[in-house]
């Protein structure tokens, strides 16, 4: 295999147009190519030190292969001619023998692709192992200035996509992403985190996340155990993150709905007036991609507006299936997780951060979550960890770090408790993509368990 | 092939890497879901690549391409060497590896029928046929029957002069129910939640009878929307193997992986609370009866292979001994700093991925006395557990929280009624010193998961556990508010 010698976006989908060809001349009655081109670097490390320094570069091409109501899916790395051919038939054998489907394959129509500014920035694209090392080296220095020892990890990544279909549709573009994020430990068990994300690696400070870390490790030394219960909580927005990204998994999604074990439904009130929660793939302010891995051009979907859910998002098929257009969140074939939100956005309040911590008699705050999973996906029970930062707040004041705490908690709940809600807001990396939300004050949560730390 | 992965070392070694090695892996899977009656998903994928693994004054080095060719391998091993240099700026304490002699030779799973060879119609007849059988039973929403079959083949290379190829061949299947009333999700699953995984051909497959089992496993998510809601309090808990498999995983198989220990995971997975001290101390990590073995020679476990991806040997390792912790997951960089050499734990998810500390099938030991079944018979008041549904455990593996699929009762000996939603939780060495029975070797069973994940950029781990089924006392049950 010979490395193409453009591996641009228009590169892509002349690869497409080949594969579809040869899909064709398999006898395919429709066909959808998705080549994806990533370039990616990370740089870990742990220790004050730099322990892991890795880079990748790959190619990836999958064909869904359609012959009337059946489909099948063959991928791989390599783009000469010989290997598409064989990719071609793998698919065509596979969707021979497989069964036909009631409700038919979907593939999406050709839709008009607003360009989307902001996906792409050249220092990413650019970006060194020194110039990774320098931010390493930036949040190791906060450390050392604040006698802690930092653990983290800095990434960079170019991802290059382009979608062909039989009916036309022809998308390609450029995204560029880049996570920086550490965790540190102190004296007396103290630890602290922080990260940030963006488009840009030009955007990103390396040394103000390494300070922010290092003072939540300063001030968590010595933490106090509290007994589990239920308390008020401020959730910082790295905690937020991890509801939206969970509602997302569990109840946002079109499938989800179809099978029944989502909790979204219209008009279903499940948050306070305070809580509007969206999807939108063009907006720059989060990290933006225009289409979907179906070619599909991203809409705006109001997920939960003043507390009230208003809808999901679809993919081709499911959207075939409600007789209504896809919103742009399909993900690659084959795919049996359906459409998932992956540019959530949560609204802003009016509230400063002392604000929501002035609000609470005797509560917590809480930094992040650790190792979150559901209990009950449809009730939306999801059980965790809290990590690096928690907090016991009397009288509106912070006044002693406390160990860690395990809850037990819906957060379909959680929203409806919302009382207030931060102006400022973050951009914080998901499962699969990243959102922008606030931090939040919540009037009941149910912590089940201490640990020793 | 071997001479592009000896020019990759050469060129590093030119450069100024001290040590390289090489990974070229070519993987092949094949995937088939069938979700409620449909075709849900039925692919083929291969990945082909290598990976250049390098240390320059100390520092380690990586670099890997998809793109196969001697000018894509020289910018590759020289990116790699840059790599290095620049992890040299941040570093504190060198690397050194542990002496070993290097090894050569060949290595593959043992299987009797290719899985990749028996025809998709044939497997996919199979899942439909189970499916079916799932959907015959009223009150089921939606059901979802899945095969995955993986091979990589492997071959490895260093400075040293270790040659090595491997060919390792997983296999899966499983079979979940899902019934819906209102707010009330139940799932019943087989053979695990998630499927069941092995290393092994298709016979495995055959062998568990997926279409056997759906018809009552399918009655059982039904009945378990009108099972009363598992009420709070402190049991004894009998756990079946799919789901003490996934509790040795979690406070056991993490907290022993030695790079956790020494906070090269901290800013991801956590670390861990079995520090080296412990190990010298004699620490008591849990009662008599548990004996805990890293064994990555035996047979048909997910962290079954020839050698680990630094050319490490398969071997047993012990973790705990009668109780009492004793031993680490390790790697050459980190084994010698407890005095100690690799007990050969380094594997990487695929050509892209630097290898890391992964499990390998850490097992609990039988022991003779009482089978399963017996273990349940001699129970007069408790819960048996089964199927895995929810986990979570802290930062340092202390604090852990499941939820099984199902609970029920034991009472005098017998299993009675069913419990829905069932959630236990407790501290690690607590709940292992309260273990007072483990099942023998005729309840024994290898399980595992392909879904291990550690490591930035992620990487997914296949590991294996062999277990017997065992019962713990006092354990808080019920947790949360429903």
């Amino acid at each position: 295999m010979t490395r193409p010698a453009s591996t641009d976006a228009q590169a892509l989908l002349e690869v497409g147009e080949r594969l579809l060809a040869f899909a064709e001349a398999e006898g395919a009655t429709g066909a959808e190519v998705v080549a994806i081109r990533s370039d990616a670097a990370l740089t870990r490390f742990a220790n004050s030190e730099i322990h892991q320094n890795v880079a990748e570069a790959g190619v990836h091409v999958s064909l869904r292969f359609v012959l009337g109501s059946r489909q099948g899916v063959a991928s791989s790395d390599r783009l000469d001619d010989a290997a598409l051919h064989r990719l071609a038939a793998s698919a065509a054998a596979i969707a021979r023998v497989s069964a036909e489907r009631e409700d038919g394959v979907a593939l999406p129509e050709p839709a008009q692709i607003a360009p989307v500014g902001g996906a792409l920035a050249e220092a990413t694209a650019d970006a060194t192992p020194e110039l990774r090392a320098e931010g390493a080296r930036a949040v190791i220095a906060a450390a050392d200035a604040a006698g802690v020892t930092a653990y983290g990890s800095f990434r960079t990544e170019v991802e290059t996509l382009a979608v062909a279909n039989s009916r036309g549709v022809r998308a390609a573009g450029s995204r560029s992403e880049t996570h920086l994020l550490t965790v540190m430990m102190g004296p007396g068990g103290g630890t602290g985190y922080a990260e940030q994300a963006a488009v840009d690696v030009a955007a990103i400070d390396a040394s103000a996340i390494g300070h922010e870390a290092a003072e939540r490790a300063r001030l968590t030394r010595d933490a106090i155990e509290v007994p589990a219960g239920d308390y008020p909580v401020v959730l910082e927005s790295y905690a937020v993150g991890d509801i939206t990204d969970m509602l997302g998994y569990l109840g946002f999604s079109a499938l989800a709905v179809d099978e029944g074990r989502s909790f979204a439904e219209p008009g279903r009130r499940i948050g306070s007036d305070l809580v509007s929660i969206w999807d939108d793939g063009a907006d720059p302010a989060g990290l933006p991609l225009p289409f979907d891995y179906e070619g599909v051009p991203k809409q705006r979907v109001s997920l939960v507006d003043a507390g009230i859910c208003r809808d999901v998002v679809y993919d081709a098929q499911t959207a075939a299936r409600a007789g209504r257009r896809s919103t742009g969140h399909g993900l690659p074939a084959p795919n049996t997780w359906g459409p998932f939100p992956i540019n959530m956005f949560m609204a802003a309040g009016a509230s400063t951060r002392d604000d929501l911590i002035a609000g609470m008699d005797r509560g917590l705050v809480v930094t992040r979550f650790h190792y979150t999973n559901p209990v009950h996906p449809k009730l939306a029970i999801v059980t965790g960890m809290t990590r690096d930062g928690t907090f016991l707040v009397e009288g509106g004041r912070i006044v002693a770090p406390v160990r860690n705490l395990r809850y037990t908690q819906s957060y379909l709940e959680a929203l409806a408790g919302v009382e207030a809600v931060s102006a400022e807001r973050r951009l914080v990396k998901g499962m699969l993509g990243g959102a922008l939300v606030p931090a939040v004050r919540i009037a009941s949560w149910t912590f089940t368990g201490t640990t020793r730390h | 092939m071997r001479d592009l992965l000896e020019r990759a070392i050469e060129t590093a070694r030119v450069r100024g890497a001290s040590y390289a090695d090489v990974r070229h892996v070519r993987r092949r899977e094949e995937g088939l879901t069938v979700r409620t009656g449909r075709v849900e998903a039925a692919a083929a994928s291969e990945s082909e690549g290598l990976g250049i693994r390098v240390l320059v004054d100390g520092a380690w080095g990586f670099a890997s391409t998809s793109f196969i060719d001697a000018a894509e391998v020289d910018r590759t091993a020289d990116l790699a060497v840059r790599i290095a240099r620049a992890s040299a700026t941040a570093l504190r304490r060198p690397v050194i590896l542990d002496e070993r002699p290097a090894v050569t030779g060949r290595y593959a799973t043992a299987l009797r029928e290719d899985p990749f060879a028996v025809p998709v119609e044939t497997k996919l007849a199979d899942l439909l046929a189970a499916d079916e059988a799932m959907r015959r039973v009223r009150g089921v929403a939606f059901t979802e029957s899945l095969f995955q079959a993986q091979r990589e083949e492997k071959t490895f290379l260093s400075t040293e002069g270790a040659f090595t190829e491997q060919s390792v061949t997983h296999v899966g299947a499983g079979i979940e129910a899902n019934a819906i009333e209102g707010d009330e999700h139940q799932r019943r699953s087989y053979p695990d939640a998630g499927g069941g995984f092995q290393a092994a051909g298709y016979e495995w497959i055959r062998d568990l009878d997926l279409a056997g089992h759906a018809g009552p496993l399918a009655e059982e998510s039904v009945e378990l929307l009108s099972a009363p809601q598992l009420p709070a309090g402190r049991r004894t808990i009998v756990l079946d193997p799919s789901q003490l498999y996934l509790q040795i995983h979690e406070s056991c198989g993490h907290p022993t992986e030695l790079d956790r220990v020494f906070g090269t995971e901290a800013s991801y997975a956590g670390t861990s609370f079995l520090t080296p001290d412990l190990l010298e101390g004699g620490f008591r990590y849990g009662s008599e009866l548990v004996d805990i073995v890293a064994d990555a020679t035996a047979p048909g476990g997910l962290g079954t292979f020839g050698w680990d991806d630094e050319g490490v040997p398969a071997q047993a390792v012990p973790l705990v001994r009668e109780g009492i912790f004793v031993g680490y997951l390790s790697s050459r960089e980190t084994a010698p700093r407890i005095g100690r050499t690799s007990g050969g734990a380094m594997r990487a998810d695929g050509w892209n991925r630097i290898p890391l500390i992964r499990m390998t099938n850490v097992n609990l030991l039988p022991k003779p006395g009482m089978s399963l079944e017996q273990i349940v018979a001699d129970t007069d008041d408790g819960l048996y557990l089964a199927s895995n549904r929810s986990w979570s455990i802290d930062d340092r593996r202390l604090n852990f929280q499941f939820a099984t699929e199902v609970a029920y009762e034991i009472r005098g000996g017998k299993l009675g009624r069913l419990y829905r939603n069932p959630t236990y939780t407790g501290i690690t060495p607590e709940f292992w010193g309260a273990c007072d029975a483990v099942g023998d070797a005729s309840s024994w069973v290898m399980l595992g998961t392909p879904n291990c994940g550690k490591g930035e950029p992620g990487q997914t781990g296949h590991v294996g556990h062999g277990v017997s089924g065992a019962r713990f006392r006092d354990v808080q049950v019920g947790v949360g508010k429903w």
